[in-house]
């Protein structure tokens, strides 16, 4: 009878809250608490991690192996809009737009979480949230931050940066892409690449050179704000990558494209000031994404450690392995409390470029080791893709090329310093 | 109705997604150190009330829990997920081990009866103990009609009706407001407390009550260690 096969699946699941955490918990994954005292966390931003990591863990968690293996985000829509209810898409966007209003070491923390259950979908968060919509909370005027902020923290649209192109990525000055005035509007010309979100964006901030002539050549730059649908703006195929699969990254084509003045981010020419304030600010944000990274590598790691068996033992025990187990935690800790102080900093007005690309080079130097580490932990399983250890270390390298090359984070810091004893 | 407030009582627990380990001395779990979060069925008795005051039914939601201090992340907790107030019944560490539905029944008691409570929501059961006591308990003792593994549950006027899941099926029950309910696990599904409703500061304002208060010790048919309890109201701004 319907009712008795009813109470039969009642019986099973009577003390699960919801069905995905059954399921979550029959694969036998669970995950490391984090001392949250140790890492400074005030009782709000404790209480905050704990909300958006069980969200997290039952909502995007269970999907990223397929996320993963597809190179695509089916439900990416539907996530978005619940991340835009949970208020994480407008963490630094001042209430009065319906921002959450919070600071860049919430942001941080909830980079972290969504990095350490899949960090391509992680990644895509950091552009949104940071890359477009920080951009604009900072550089826009109010007419443009109350026309495109409202969708993009309700998570109806999302948001996309694009600077590099197929000839300029480090040397991110040298672009190409041209943008001319004629009348109310200017006319772009020219493509940009490794643009995340690119394919699934509404709103992009673009980088274009308005004067091919200006000495130094970084005063040429100006940002627009680029609609999706915009005449002459198109995307071309999904890149397939190493890693960060499912953050979709793209081309951008612009064929005469027609850009309103009103859409000018910023000051004419002066958009290299966009653009350098803003790397500093993400870098520090997009730290976030390693620490998730090597949280996940120990979440999957130590457990296992424990369960393995090996000559007699679980192979936890073993000098070597305690010798691991202790390396990563202390990298992923040593890590944590460096982004978090720069991340404290930082909000209180206190923001240097010299650590906020200190944070995002050592981070993600060491989600690369540590993810290193996990698969060797695991041995001949972690070499195998029914395990997520391969995944993890595929998306940890990409921290150390996206957001400026780890070369790049050293001559800032280099540079900063010569700049002291000039 | 909109003068109805409802009392919500909800217990910090160890998380459901934990392994649960044996102390090596055998006397129970080791709860050190382990995650602790607020009780799944308790979560859901939240929901039903905030959501009853969302719809106007309900005019103030009041959270309840007894413990040792750190009852209040699983206070803050309901507050932000929309209850109004929340009240901490602190009890020693040393006490806590012997706090059991009995001495909970009636601690809420009484609160309902100070708060003048018109409707107590509860989750069924506790997922470490199982006990499945303290909504009953605390319906006897306030004499108030009970709804238990509520299912769905409908406020009309002075009258609740609750579905209830037994184990023959539903069965359909009308009661008379003041009511106790308890909340069972397809009543709803808990939302999940958005950012800004987790940063909201808290103002607390200690309000105490002696220990010797009588109404928290009424005259016992069963010999009980009475409980040093004080209060202290926490409220969001």
């Amino acid at each position: 009878m319907a009712v008795a096969a009813w109470q039969g699946c009642a019986r099973l699941s009577w003390w699960r809250v919801r069905p995905a955490a059954l399921f979550a918990s029959r694969r036998g994954y669970s995950t490391m608490p984090v001392d949250d005292t140790i890492n400074g966390l005030n009782e709000e931003q404790k209480q905050m991690r704990q909300t958006v990591f069980r969200f997290l863990q039952q909502h995007l968690a269970p999907k990223a192996r397929e996320i993963d293996q597809t190179n695509e985000f089916k439900d990416l829509r539907e996530f978005w809009k619940q991340l835009g209810h949970l208020g994480v898409l407008g963490i630094t966007v001042p209430a009065q737009y319906g921002g959450s209003g919070l600071g860049f070491l919430d942001h941080v923390v909830v980079m972290e979480e969504i990095s350490r259950a899949s960090a391509s979908v992680g990644l895509s968060y950091g552009a949104h949230s940071n890359l477009c919509v920080n951009q604009l909370v900072r550089n826009g005027n109010e007419t443009q931050k109350e026309k495109y902020l409202p969708k993009l923290i309700s998570g109806e649209h999302i948001g996309a940066l694009a600077m590099s192109e197929p000839s300029a990525g480090s040397d991110v000055v040298s672009m190409k892409l041209k943008a001319e005035k004629k009348g109310d509007y200017y006319i772009l010309n020219g493509t940009k690449f490794w643009i995340t979100n690119g394919p699934d964006a509404d709103v992009l901030i673009v980088y274009a050179k308005t004067d091919m002539s200006a000495v130094p050549v970084s005063r040429g730059i100006t940002a627009f704000i680029v609609e999706k649908g915009m005449p002459g703006f198109s995307t071309s195929q999904k890149l397939d990558k190493l890693g960060m699969r499912g953050s979709n990254t793209c081309e951008l084509i612009f064929e005469n494209c027609k850009v309103p003045v009103s859409n000018v981010l910023g000051h004419l020419n002066k958009g290299v000031y966009v653009l350098m304030s803003g790397l500093d600010l993400e870098r520090l944000v997009l730290a976030g994404g390693p620490l998730g990274i090597m949280q996940a590598v120990l979440d999957h790691t130590i457990p296992y450690l424990h369960v393995r068996e090996a000559f007699g033992q679980k192979i936890g025990h073993f000098q070597l392995m305690q010798g691991k187990m202790a390396d990563m935690y202390t990298r992923l800790t040593t890590s944590r409390q460096y982004v978090y102080n720069v991340a404290k900093a930082c909000d209180e007005g206190h923001h240097t470029p010299k650590d906020c690309a200190g944070v995002i080079l050592y981070a993600a130097e060491s989600a690369t080791q540590v993810a290193l580490d996990g698969i060797q932990c695991l041995g001949g399983n972690g070499y195998i893709n029914d395990f997520p250890m391969g995944r993890f270390l595929r998306d940890a390298k990409l921290y150390e090329i996206g957001a400026g090359t780890s070369e790049i984070r050293r001559l800032v810091i280099g540079r900063a310093f010569n700049e002291a004893f000039k | 109705m909109a003068e109805l407030r409802a009392l919500v009582g909800v217990k910090r627990v160890i998380d459901y997604a934990v392994k649960i380990r044996v102390k090596p001395d055998k006397t129970g779990v080791v709860t050190d150190g382990v995650k602790h979060s607020m009780n799944p069925f308790c979560e859901i008795a939240v929901e039903e009330a905030v959501r009853l005051k969302e719809k106007k039914l309900v005019k103030e939601v009041i959270a309840v829990s007894c413990g040792p201090k750190q009852c209040q992340e699983t206070l803050r907790t309901a507050l932000a997920m929309g209850a109004d107030r929340g009240i901490h019944v602190e009890v020693p560490e040393s006490e806590a081990e012997r706090l059991g539905p009995l001495q909970v029944s009636r601690v809420l008691t009484a609160l309902a009866q100070k708060e003048k409570a018109g409707l107590v929501l509860l989750g069924k059961q506790a997922i470490d103990d199982d006990c499945n006591q303290t909504g009953q308990m605390t319906a006897a003792m306030l004499d108030w009609p009970q709804g238990t593994f509520a299912s769905k549950l409908t406020l009309e006027g002075d009258k609740v009706t609750v579905e209830r899941e037994i184990d023959g099926g539903l069965e359909t029950i009308r009661l008379k407001l003041p009511a106790v309910v308890t909340a069972d696990l397809r009543l709803n599904e808990p939302r999940y407390a958005t950012l800004p409703n987790i940063m909201r500061r808290t103002t607390r304002q200690p309000g105490r009550w002696e220990a010797t208060n009588p109404s928290l010790h009424r005259p016992p048919s069963v010999v009980l260690q009475p409980l040093p309890v004080q209060v202290y109201h926490c409220t969001y701004s």
